[in-house]
């Protein structure tokens, strides 16, 4: 039965384009609308960048599981579990773990010091201008790595799903995608962002809690029997239950394994899309709220993916999973198909195009949250506080933020359809490299090392930024392995793909030095920092108020 | 802590709400007080050690898998390995950390930070 699963496959998606095409259509109708309706109470910086603050805990989690759970955690982890077994779970569970950091350290005392952007909780304490540029270049770098490879990705994805296989088809789609984005971003701002993000997580919870049960049902409820099921049809037998088929293979693919893994627990807490998701609730509390929310769904879909993954390997024949797509990214939707019925049921067809409909509204979103991101930081960071140092209006600086927008998306639309055939996923772990190399410790710094100093948050940032690009430029995921983006040359030295833990060491050393500095900050910053309470429910202890103050410099 | 970049433009709609803030002395004269340096190691008394504990268990389950396969390999029952049971735990104990400091918060921290919060906005 699953033989011409492939063909079929093929077959069917051309078949069946029609729906895949209405069922998107219907997405990305209704996400207008809600965009439009957005814009229209977008006024001031607060709803540009911050939706007006007005969401509460529950639309934040589900917003913050939207802008999180990315293709390339549906699709990609669904599709290594169905190839690599055991390992593809294994990578999953560093994305979910990782939001404890989020939850203990970061979210509440976050949105207490900060107002928009990664930037604002630092220069809080330090000088401005500097580390307002460290700040906003480390944002607007990791959020064009991760927006390239979810762009490139969406070309892929796309044409697999929709059997578009010419060039100009594939950049058209990439182009498309672009578009969008910018259009959710520069009239909805923040707030139709949210929507879109938290329409986007309903549609995919709702997809995969279908899919899931579907499977379950036909493995009698039983987890055992699926996986021995999944272990017989993937010919690897009990291996395939055990890590090592992916990353256990030799020494160094075991540390780099060892490495993604920290770069995934303390990338997360450090990724620019994430950060000013906390900035969109009333206060501390919600912010602890919606991270406890966004810890249940995306909790509730990683589990839903050994489901899927697990599935796809029992029901597949392995060489048809490669054969659609080498990473196995087609292998949920190919599932979808199968557990629907098998290739020309209308079953198959009606579970493929809702599949694939929810892929695209992922990649929509996510794309979304991370150009609000950059595009936030370039206006409020570097435009309005570095260049017009301080003195640009609220609404020049709305308006560089919506220039800012369509910027990035050309430049991001330009580098999707140049990177099409180019393997960008190793970029998605540049993004949590930098985030935890950069990131990640200048904010826990920041808000909790009384004597750091703009010293040591410049250190801290460029070093780690500078140290995983250099890394990763000379590794393997850029040169010299068949899966590098650049096959034919070779200049790769650093034997592994995700260079987060020796970073993030050397920034930490970095700030550490700077300890001694004379200059030391005898700021009380660290008490209003945090949970210090003066701020929580409304504006009227930011930051900025503070220091109106003259004898807040010392 | 000097900055060099004058203080930026008065927000309208976001600051003047509210009562007035508490001035710079009065915001140091919490920090130095008792009752704050409570609220603050109650906090990091519970974060920063469940932190490390939650990073070195997973570290510890990484390792597992990398170095230790045929632990993890064994099989508890019918299908259902070491390595399933380990990793299905990680869920679990990230719920639990994170009910466990939700919890912490609710009772101890957010009442302090309330009462704080509200004797300063009633002197200032």
């Amino acid at each position: 039965m699953s033989t011409p699963v492939l063909l079929a496959a093929s077959s069917a998606t051309t078949e069946h384009r029609p729906l895949i095409i209405a069922l998107f259509g219907a997405f990305v109708l209704a996400t207008l609308v809600i965009t439009v309706w957005a814009g229209r109470q977008t006024r001031s910086a607060a709803d540009f960048y911050a939706g007006g603050r007005q969401f509460t805990g529950f639309q934040n989690g589900l917003a913050i599981s939207g802008d999180y759970m990315s293709a390339a955690s549906f699709l990609g982890i669904a599709g290594a579990i169905a190839l690599f077994g055991y390992d593809g779970f294994l990578y999953s569970i560093g994305f979910l773990v990782a939001w404890l950091v989020a939850l203990l350290l970061v979210a509440e005392p976050l949105r207490n010091s900060g107002r928009f952007t990664m930037g604002d909780v630092l220069a809080y304490r330090m000088r401005q201008r500097p580390v307002r540029t460290a700040a906003g270049t480390s944002t607007i770098v990791v959020s064009i790595f991760y927006l390239l490879a979810q762009m490139a990705g969406a070309g892929v994805l796309v044409s697999l799903l929709l059997g578009i296989t010419s060039d100009g088809g594939k950049i058209g789609i990439v182009a498309l995608v672009g578009l969008l984005m910018i259009v959710y971003v520069t009239i909805g701002g923040m707030k139709g962002t949210t929507w879109v993000q938290m329409v986007k997580a309903v549609l995919l919870i709702a997809g995969t809690l279908l899919i899931t049960f579907l499977i379950l049902l036909k493995f009698h409820f039983n987890v055992s029997e699926l996986l021995g099921a999944a272990a017989t049809n993937s010919g690897k037998g009990a291996a395939f239950l055990e890590p090592g088929l992916k990353y256990g293979a030799t020494a160094t693919s075991k540390l780099d394994f060892l490495s993604l893994g920290i770069a995934l627990v303390l990338g997360t807490a450090g990724l620019p899309h994430i950060l000013i998701r906390f900035y969109t609730v009333p206060s501390a509390k919600a912010a602890r709220k919606s991270v406890n929310w966004a810890i249940g769904i995306i909790g509730a879909f990683y589990l839903m993916t050994i489901v899927l993954g697990f599935g796809a390997a029992a029901l597949l024949k392995n060489s048809d999973i490669i054969a659609s797509n080498k990473a196995g990214n087609t292998a949920a939707p190919l599932a979808a198909l199968e557990i629907g019925g098998g290739a020309g049921s209308t079953g198959g067809a009606i579970l493929l195009a809702v599949i694939s409909a929810v892929a695209f509204a992922t990649i929509l979103a996510v794309v979304a949250g991370l150009t609000l991101a950059s595009s936030s930081s370039f206006a409020h960071d570097i435009y309005a506080n570095v260049i017009r140092r301080g003195q640009a209006t609220e609404k020049e600086e709305v308006r560089a933020a919506r220039w800012a927008t369509v910027l990035i998306g050309i430049v991001s639309i330009a580098l999707g359809a140049l990177a099409r055939d180019l393997n960008v996923a190793g970029l998605v772990a540049l993004a949590f490299a930098v985030a935890a190399s950069a990131n990640l410790p200048t904010i826990l710094y920041s808000l909790f090392w009384k004597r750091f100093t703009t010293r040591g948050a410049l250190w801290s940032i460029y070093g780690g930024l500078v140290s995983a690009v250099v890394l990763v430029l000379f590794s393997p995921v850029v040169s010299g392995k068949p899966t590098s983006m650049f096959k034919t040359v070779d200049f790769y030295w650093f034997p592994w793909r995700t260079p987060a833990s020796s970073p993030s060491r050397s920034a930490s050393c970095s700030a550490g030095s700077a300890r001694s500095s004379p200059r030391r900050s005898r700021t009380r910053a660290s008490t209003r920092n945090w949970r210090s309470s003066p701020s929580p429910e409304s504006e009227r202890t930011e930051p900025h108020t503070v220091r109106h103050h003259p004898t807040a410099a010392s | 802590m000097a900055t060099e970049a004058p203080p930026p433009p008065r927000n309208g709609t976001e600051t003047d709400r509210g009562p007035a803030s508490p001035t710079t002395e009065q915001f140091v004269e919490v920090q130095e007080g008792a009752e704050f340096g409570e609220l603050r190691r109650t906090y990091r008394s519970f974060a920063f050690p469940l932190t490390l504990a939650f990073i070195a268990w997973y570290l510890l389950y990484v390792l597992l898998s990398n170095y230790a396969g045929g632990f993890m390999g064994t099989k508890v029952f019918g299908n259902i390995n070491v390595a399933l049971v380990l990793g299905l735990g990680q869920f679990v104990t990230t719920f639990l950390i994170a009910w466990l400091y939700s919890r912490h918060a609710a009772n101890r921290l957010d009442p302090r930070a309330e009462a704080i919060r509200t004797r300063m906005e009633g002197d200032a």
